[in-house]
């Protein structure tokens, strides 16, 4: 059912008209971050602390010739200097990473992108550890980079992975999704077939906080704590006792607050590894936080999709059928974060929002001397780049069939009464009903009037673009029968406590990195049991506190932690049924429940809160048999299928036509993600992702030169987004639950970075329509627009 | 956190306490005013100074002052002061253009005019609103002051004519009746360096007619005036024609550099647009404040 809210725009909850229960409130962990009193990886010092810092290599591709660390070593501060043939001693030089391929820690034979790590100084403060990276000299053997993806596979590139056994060349993998022969069969008899290249060019996430860890290895009892930037705690626990030989009870990892992740602080980085090491090694706390050129030059990035698109249609504009063949650069290690099943993530949900005859996607992906990564920046494992796909062809369609794209989308949305929709690449969709959405966000753009308004502007020379998006996401992975990460199954758990006088603690294992958790997840508990979410603690981010889970990214707290959360409530709710029954002797089935209590059934006067009920299960009352005293419970969530979130975005830019200068003037954003948990979070989110896809769209890319030097090492020259780029975001939402969650939530956190760059790009390309351009590649910069108005659009790579 | 490379600091606490440290110092020694073009250069290590003599106690170089036909502006003033002054507003529009378009806030409440013309970065907006306003620029030294002309002063990109042991210490504006001015940028964001910006300085006589221009480019290869303007454009009355041959002539004068901003073509592109813009705009806007004086 799909139900339009409309709620007054902003009540902001002051403290007597908090909700119990789901609504609109501020954050509980607001207090501590407005005031500067987050506690962050770099705030945490620790007795006789070292510091360490990374020498990077110079050059995008080189062998090692010699490393020498005297010099460094005569620093009177410096207490080590760690090399890769130091660490091959340890067997700790290659590390696995997330997609089964092996990354080095510090290079022992060959330099494979520009900022590798090379060695590691731990020295008694963060300068002199600095300062001693000039003292190590290292002799290099400059190698031919491959650069462009486009040649990785042309025989005689170099081959960068020699240290891979009986590697002769740069492919990684091949995977396709779809029916090619039905494909192909729908495309060979379509009226209209129009086909682009697409490139969605490496970008950065960039998050507020840099990495880092500090590392705390004691030697008496072989345990390690480790301090982590980290979105992802217990998968990092665990893969750090496969690959250091701790066993796993013997390491804790914390990941304390964390100033933004965006996929970014999903991997393992060879910094973390350093800073174990530099610990084990020296015997006292290791501290590493990198600084902000490292973290644009050597984690992960995203996106370097080359995408050649294809779409094909009858002459009255029903789409048919979708054709894409990506080449992906994944940089020197293929250390991207996919499901294992998924090289190329979700990307086969291409299909996007529309009712398909076939579609077929084939993925290659290629190593290059660039960094490595790949799954960072909201971007819903690819999903990112699938929807950026469909929503250009889409809108280039609309220019060749002379339709209105508003008009060709409302033609093919699936129909509400088709879900759960099985799409042609093998996705079964929840739940949806687009065309209220795509109606709403027309009607707050004022979509005929802004029409009109274009064609008079149009007449006077004057350049204004109307872009539309309408995607379709796939987030909350996943059902362990289809997805793990090496191994580890897609879950989550939760574990809630009733303390005896009526408050609570519950205990996740995703970690925020800004999401809100401590107030979503404490909101998710108090709509179940009806304690008010201020007596409610969230814990999370610390192994030895929290139950196993795979943690926060690709948007699925909510879709799998939200669920394990609610259900962990309504286990404790129920073992309140038995106790409170107990209490008022009777019998648990004369029970009804009303939020925060239970009450014999017709005499609603007699019955007990949660509070003294949790009193009485710490007390002296006489349980059931099989109750055992107390009011806790736990649960490990396995969600039955992913969700699919969706949303109708209209951009509306106007373009400088003597410099090519685009602004940003209108956004209407109308997101659905199901049950709507705390709406000012989701805004907040929304704002965000918008912001992070106005950024995509007009200014960020990492550029490499023809050496492989890379051109975005710093924010003079990775641009980000700031509020002078951007408008005032009208939001709107309309709410489809999600069938198969507890409280038929979706997530949400992703949707606007996915959604919102094709709406600002088929803005630009709407609004340079007059100069007869179809289609610019991202970022659209003065300069690359004034370039396509000359007729001279070019791909950024 | 980027680190510098290790460095000694002392706070200076007046010119001629500056001016001693200078030489003290010697060469490794570098005045920071406002920090926001030196400390990024420090913390990447791309400059490694010995020395850094803070300046920023010496508020005497703070000020603003109409004096008789002559704006002066001491060489510590920021950038916010600039922008938020209605005697600039007034006289010289072309200051207030440009310093919204400076950096951000931030760097704008740091930042001072001084550091600005000092650093002489090829992309700096003040470099070339100095040379198109005629300022001048007063230098001290151990030998005492002496003032140059912005063509003395500006040497190109990163160099000008202050001494290791001097400092610049006051800009100063010739103030003429019936003349404005004007200054546009692109840039791909705000707080980025420009992909190019003209500025213009018009005064027009009692018949409307240009009886002086100056125009000036930023960020394209150009370190000085577009001297080829004046010759067409004096004499004339302001029309579309005339803004269209500027903006030509502007095109032809620079030497731009292809770069992450833009290919040469489209600078050289931009060298035109935006000289057609801001020739257009000061003449507008010397001809309202002619007739205001008129009336």
């Amino acid at each position: 059912m799909t139900i339009l809210e409309d709620r007054p725009s902003n009540p902001a909850a002051g403290d007597h008209d908090r909700p119990v229960g789901h609504g609109r409130m501020q954050r509980k962990e607001d207090p501590r971050f407005v005031r500067g009193k987050g506690h962050y990886v770099d705030d945490i010092v620790l007795p006789g602390m070292l510091h360490g810092a990374i020498l990077r290599a110079p050059v995008a591709h080189a062998r090692l010739v010699s490393i020498d660390t005297t010099e460094a070593l005569a620093h009177p501060k410096v207490l080590a200097v760690i090399t890769g043939s130091d660490l091959q001693a340890l067997g700790l030089a290659w590390a696995p990473t997330l997609s089964m391929d092996v990354q080095a820690v510090l290079v022992t034979d060959k330099v494979r992108f520009q900022g590798q790590e090379v060695a590691f100084v731990v020295a008694e403060d963060r300068y002199a550890a600095r300062d001693a990276l000039e003292l190590i000299q290292v002799e290099y053997d400059v190698l031919p980079p491959v650069v462009d993806a486009r040649k990785a596979m042309d025989p005689g590139a170099p081959v960068i992975r020699d240290d891979l056994e009986g590697r002769t060349d740069n492919h990684i993998f091949d995977w396709e999704a779809g029916n090619k022969a039905e494909t192909d069969a729908v495309f060979a008899s379509a009226d209209v077939v129009v086909t682009q290249e697409i490139v969605y060019p490496r970008v950065h996430p960039a998050p507020m906080e840099t990495c880092g860890a500090v590392a705390d290895f004691d030697p008496i009892d072989g345990r390690l704590t480790l301090y982590e930037t980290t979105q992802a705690p217990h998968a990092h626990r665990t893969l750090f006792a496969m690959v250091s030989g701790i066993p796993e009870h013997k390491i804790r990892v914390v990941s304390p607050d964390i100033g933004g992740g965006f996929g970014n602080k999903v991997g393992i980085y060879p910094g973390y590894i350093l800073a174990v090491v530099g610990s084990i090694v020296t015997g006292k706390p290791v501290k590493w936080v990198e600084d902000r050129s490292e973290n644009l030059m050597s984690t992960s990035f995203a996106r370097d999709y080359i995408m050649q698109g294809e779409i094909a249609a009858t002459k009255d504009g029903k789409i048919l059928a979708l054709r894409t063949s990506v080449l992906a650069d994944h940089g020197a290690f293929n250390a991207t974060a996919q499901p294992t099943k998924y090289p190329a993530g979700f990307f086969h949900i291409f299909t996007g929002s529309y009712d398909l005859a076939a579609a077929h996607c084939t993925v290659t992906g290629v190593y290059t001397n660039k960094a490595p990564g790949g799954v960072a920046y909201a971007c819903s494992f690819r999903v990112t780049e699938a929807v950026y796909l469909v929503e250009r062809m889409v809108d280039i369609l609309a220019r060749k069939l002379e339709m209105d794209p508003a008009e060709l989308r409302l033609k093919n949305f699936i129909k509400k009464e088709q879900f759960p929709y099985a799409n042609k690449t093998g996705w079964e969709y929840d739940s949806g009903d687009y065309e209220p959405t795509m109606r709403l966000s027309m009607k707050m753009a004022g979509y005929d009037e802004l029409r009109r308004e274009q064609k008079e502007k149009r007449e006077r020379g004057e350049l204004m673009g109307i872009g539309i998006s309408f995607f379709t996401e796939t987030v909350g992975a996943g059902p362990r029968k289809d997805m793990d990460i090496l191994g580890l199954g897609m879950a989550d758990g939760a574990e809630l406590r009733i303390h005896p006088t009526g408050k609570a603690v519950v205990r996740i294992s995703v970690q925020s990195q800004g999401q809100g958790h401590e107030t979503t997840f404490a909101q998710i508990v108090a709509e179940e049991i009806g304690i008010p979410p201020e007596d409610i603690d969230v814990v999370h981010g610390d192994t030895d506190q929290t139950p196993f889970g795979l943690g926060t990214y690709g948007s699925r707290s909510t879709p799998v932690s939200g669920a394990a959360v609610a259900l962990v409530a309504r286990k404790v709710r129920e073992k309140a049924r038995f106790i409170a029954a107990a209490m008022l002797e009777t019998r648990p089935e004369d029970l009804e429940w009303e939020k925060g209590r239970w009450f014999v059934k017709g005499d609603p006067s007699v019955g007990k809160t949660i509070a003294e009920i949790a009193m009485g299960a710490h007390g002296t009352v006489a349980l059931p048999e099989g109750i055992d005293g107390n009011l806790d419970a736990e649960v490990t969530y396995d969600p039955p299928n992913l969700t699919f979130p969706f949303g109708a975005y209209i951009c509306v830019v106007d373009v400088d036509p003597g410099t090519g200068h685009v602004k940003v003037r209108r956004f209407i954003a109308v997101d659905d993600c199901g049950t709507r948990i705390n709406p000012m979070i989701i805004e907040g989110q929304i704002h965000g992702g918008l912001t992070d896809g106005v950024g995509m769209a007009l200014m960020e890319f990492i550029e490499f030169d023809q050496e492989g030097n890379c051109l975005g090492g710093s924010f003079m020259d990775y641009l980000i987004p700031t509020a002078m780029e951007v408008p005032d975001w009208e939001t709107g939402f309309t709410v489809t639950p999600s069938p198969h969650h507890p409280i038929g939530a979706k997530g949400i956190g992703e949707s606007a970075t996915v959604g919102s760059p094709p709406a600002v790009v088929n803005a630009v390309v709407d609004a340079l329509a007059p100069f007869g351009v179809v289609h610019m590649d991202m970022p659209c910069t003065p300069a690359r627009v004034w370039e396509a108005m000359q007729g001279r659009t070019r791909p950024p790579v | 956190m980027q680190i510098p490379a290790p460095f000694d600091y002392v706070r200076a606490s007046s010119v001629d306490n500056a001016l001693a440290l200078l030489d003290r110092h010697g060469a490794e020694s570098r005045v920071v005013a406002g920090g926001h073009s030196l400390l990024p250069m420090m913390k990447l290590r791309l400059a490694r100074p010995d020395w850094l003599i803070d300046i920023n106690d010496l508020f005497e170089l703070d000020y603003l002052l109409v004096d008789k036909d002559v704006l002066r502006i001491g060489a510590m003033t920021r950038h916010t002061t600039l922008l938020e002054s209605d005697d600039i507003k007034r006289l010289f529009p072309i200051i207030t253009d440009a310093e919204r378009v400076i950096a951000d806030p931030i760097v704008r409440n740091r930042g001072t005019i001084g550091g600005s013309l000092c650093q002489a970065d090829p992309a700096e907006d003040l470099s070339t609103v100095c040379h198109v306003l005629e300022a001048m620029a007063v230098v001290r030294g151990p030998a005492g002051e002496r003032m140059l002309s912005m063509a003395d002063f500006h040497r190109g990109p990163y160099e000008t004519a202050v001494a290791q042991n001097e400092l610049l210490i006051e800009v100063r504006i010739p103030i003429r009746t019936g003349s404005s001015s004007a200054y546009e940028k692109v840039e791909r964001r705000v707080g980025d360096w420009a992909v190019a910006a003209a500025g213009a300085s018009v005064s027009l006589d009692s018949a409307g007619t240009i009886s002086r221009v100056a125009v000036g480019l930023t960020a394209v290869g150009l370190d000085r005036n577009v001297t080829e303007v004046e010759a067409v454009l004096v004499g004339q009355a302001p029309t579309e024609e005339l803004f269209t041959e500027a903006g030509r002539l502007a095109s032809l004068a620079c030497d731009p550099l292809a770069d992450q901003r833009g290919p040469i073509d489209y600078k050289r592109h931009l060298a035109d647009e935006l000289t057609r813009r801001v020739v257009r705009a000061a003449c507008r806007r010397a001809a309202a404040s002619v007739s205001e004086i008129t009336i």
